[in-house]
């Protein structure tokens, strides 16, 4: 494995395989163009050839609220579904859940928060009440053999509330656990965490939900992503949420970054000897594809650098 | 906050993977920043600064509460025009009690003329690549370690602390992967002929925190790892992941460049060096004090980017419009 540190080999073990996650259906709908159907469809089938295990592919909310996501069907329907990848797709629902089904999905993702205030805001419900609204979903996923996935946004920090106590996380993510999420993807959704909050927050979290079911959503709004991602590993969490070119910028502050980049987290897994499956020129290239498609600067560091220093 | 610190970092390594403990130790409490932004920075952004600009700049930095701020440098004005107006600089600054000004000498006549400017601490520059010593220094490692040693002695004997740098520490842009073995050699070197201070830059910013693990490993059982520093470019993005690395290894000095001035010269339109808010939000977050105060750096970034025509490369002054 090359010069993967004694220390590091302790944290990390060869087996573990860390899941890239692009969160696809997130950026774009942050996009304020409408990027065309071919084009979704085109850079879901590029990233299915980079060995990524799974590609959050699209969303079924209410195209009144999310035109970007108005073609959820067509999507999951044109994209080539490799047999080594998973296809999860947003469901905030019964009714989505439901038109997903309807157009072919094997398995969803529902979306709580920590905080009171942001679940008001986002959608418009509380914490309780979209707790019931994700057991209706659950319950039918398990009937029919579908997989869960949970997220839980503002696990660092709110854009309204601030600080949030790990405590209050940590009883939202249980929620979700037990209600039959197999995973739950712990966001920080304004990007505000560094090492410390996250230290924390995961030593809390993982007293009630094992690590092997979490997962860390990081945005790179204040540059502090891959510090974040490495402490969770250094903590036993073994995937992570990430976004081809880093798209998807921060809806809270203008001009700042969300996302942090699918290339940049490949880019440290690789060099710390982690073993991802994933073929890094190959998602450069759909990072290419996209930000050409988009009109727009990757924000990707190492899609920017690009071996040009060698 | 420092229990849970230290608690967590060993938590980190008596895992149910059971492995044995490792040598890593809790963060430090305190954390130095080297301030790079007016040297290393500037010389590296195509537009040549007015001095008002250069002195203004460590002026607020100075404000800003940074232990360490590097000036400018005493090369040949004929290799880096933006560095011409050392001697100005150097005189034009208002030095705040408790603050060190090193500058770059890269041989006795450079050293000199620093002191004669008034200088009371230089810095040398030494690689751990033979390539890149020839390319930028036009000398082997060997020769520009001769050259520094006159420097050393020199700075002895007038009582000036000279701290060094080693460049190329996790890959070389001519000779690809560098030994760690040879990164020691040449930080042992600097050390033993008095160097106070070794400073590892990630010249390239190709480093991850696997291989900046490994390379600390080796350097620290020579040099101690009170005397080490590092200097990380965040070219592919991983300068914030590697200082954390090297913070839980000891490492408690760390460079950066205030609004991540700098780009890479080795691949056109990459980023350069770690941006000094970046950090400073990193470490407070951890809960480490610098001394440093964020706005006012933020301040100085805004003040030296308007000054450049050019965006800020920091991702906290980016956010810094918000919430």
């Amino acid at each position: 494995m090359g010069n993967v540190p004694a220390t590091v080999k302790h944290c990390l073990s060869y087996e573990q395989l860390v899941q890239d996650f692009p969160w696809l259906a997130h950026w774009l709908q942050e996009e304020k163009e409408m990027v065309p159907t071919g084009v979704k469809i085109r850079l879901i089938d590029m990233l299915s050839e980079t060995g990524l295990p799974v590609i959050e592919a699209t969303s079924f909310v209410s195209s009144k609220w999310v035109p970007q996501m108005a073609d959820h069907t067509e999507v999951l329907q044109g994209i080539q579904k490799h047999s080594h990848v998973r296809y999860p797709v947003l469901t905030p629902n019964m009714h989505g859940f439901k038109d997903a089904v309807a157009a072919g999905a094997t398995e969803v993702a529902v979306f709580g928060s920590a905080s009171e205030t942001f679940s008001l805001k986002n959608i418009n419900c509380s914490i309780d009440e979209s707790m019931l609204r994700f057991q209706e979903i659950i319950c039918s996923a398990k009937q029919q053999q579908i997989p869960v996935r949970g997220y839980v946004s503002c696990a660092l920090g709110c854009p309204y509330e601030g600080h949030l106590e790990p405590t209050k996380v940590a009883e939202v993510v249980k929620r979700l656990y037990e209600l039959g999420c197999y995973e739950v993807s712990l966001g920080d959704t304004i990007g505000v965490g560094t090492p410390g909050s996250m230290a924390k927050m995961l030593h809390t979290v993982m007293k009630e939900v094992p690590h092997s079911a979490l997962a860390v959503h990081c945005h790179d709004t204040h540059g502090q992503a891959l510090a974040n991602i490495l402490t969770a590993l250094q903590m036993g969490i073994c995937v992570v949420d990430s976004s081809v070119a880093g798209l998807g910028g921060c809806p809270y502050a203008h001009g700042a970054s969300g996302n942090v980049s699918t290339e940049d987290v490949l880019y440290m897994l690789h060099g710390i000897g982690v073993r991802t499956g994933v073929d890094l020129s190959k998602v450069i290239l759909a990072g290419d594809f996209i930000c050409e498609a988009l009109n727009r600067k990757t924000n990707s560091k190492v899609a920017q650098a690009r071996g040009e220093c060698w | 906050n420092s229990g849970l610190r230290k608690s967590f970092m060993l938590n980190t390594f008596c895992s149910k993977r059971n492995v044995g403990s490792s040598a890593w130790k809790a963060l430090p409490e305190r954390v130095k920043i080297v301030e790079v932004g007016p040297r290393d920075g500037l010389q590296n952004e195509k537009t040549v600064v007015p001095t008002e600009v250069k002195i203004h700049l460590i002026d607020m930095l100075s404000e800003a509460g940074l232990p360490v701020i590097e000036a400018t440098s005493f090369v040949s004005p004929k290799w880096v025009p933006q560095m011409a107006d050392q001697v100005e600089v150097m005189k034009g600054i208002r030095r705040r009690p408790g603050v060190a000004y090193p500058v770059l000498t890269p041989n006795l006549k450079g050293f000199q003329e620093a002191v004669k400017a008034g200088a009371a601490e230089v810095a040398i520059f030494g690689a751990a690549s033979e390539l890149f010593s020839k390319k930028n220094i036009n000398c082997s490692v060997e020769e520009s370690l001769q050259r520094f040693e006159e420097v050393t002695k020199a700075a002895k004997e007038a009582g000036v602390p000279v701290r060094g740098y080693v460049s190329c520490v996790l890959g070389c842009p001519y000779e690809g992967k560098v030994s760690p073995d040879k990164v020691a050699q040449v930080a042992k070197r600097l050390y033993s002929m008095g160097c106070y201070e070794i400073s590892l830059g990630d010249t390239t910013g190709v480093g991850t925190p696997g291989g900046m693990t490994e390379m600390l490993e080796v350097v620290s059982r020579e040099v101690p790892v009170t005397a080490l520093a590092v200097h990380c470019h965040d070219t592919y993005g991983q300068a914030l992941a590697n200082i954390l690395i090297a913070l839980q290894m000891g490492v408690s000095v760390v460079d950066s460049s205030v609004a991540g001035l700098g780009g890479c010269p080795y691949a056109q339109g990459a980023s350069g060096n770690v941006a000094t808010e970046d950090v400073v939000y990193m470490l407070h977050g951890l809960g480490i004090q610098t001394g440093v105060d964020l706005t006012k750096v933020m301040d100085a970034g805004a003040f030296i980017c308007r000054s450049l025509n050019r965006k800020t490369s920091s991702k906290v002054a980016q956010a810094s419009c918000k919430l």
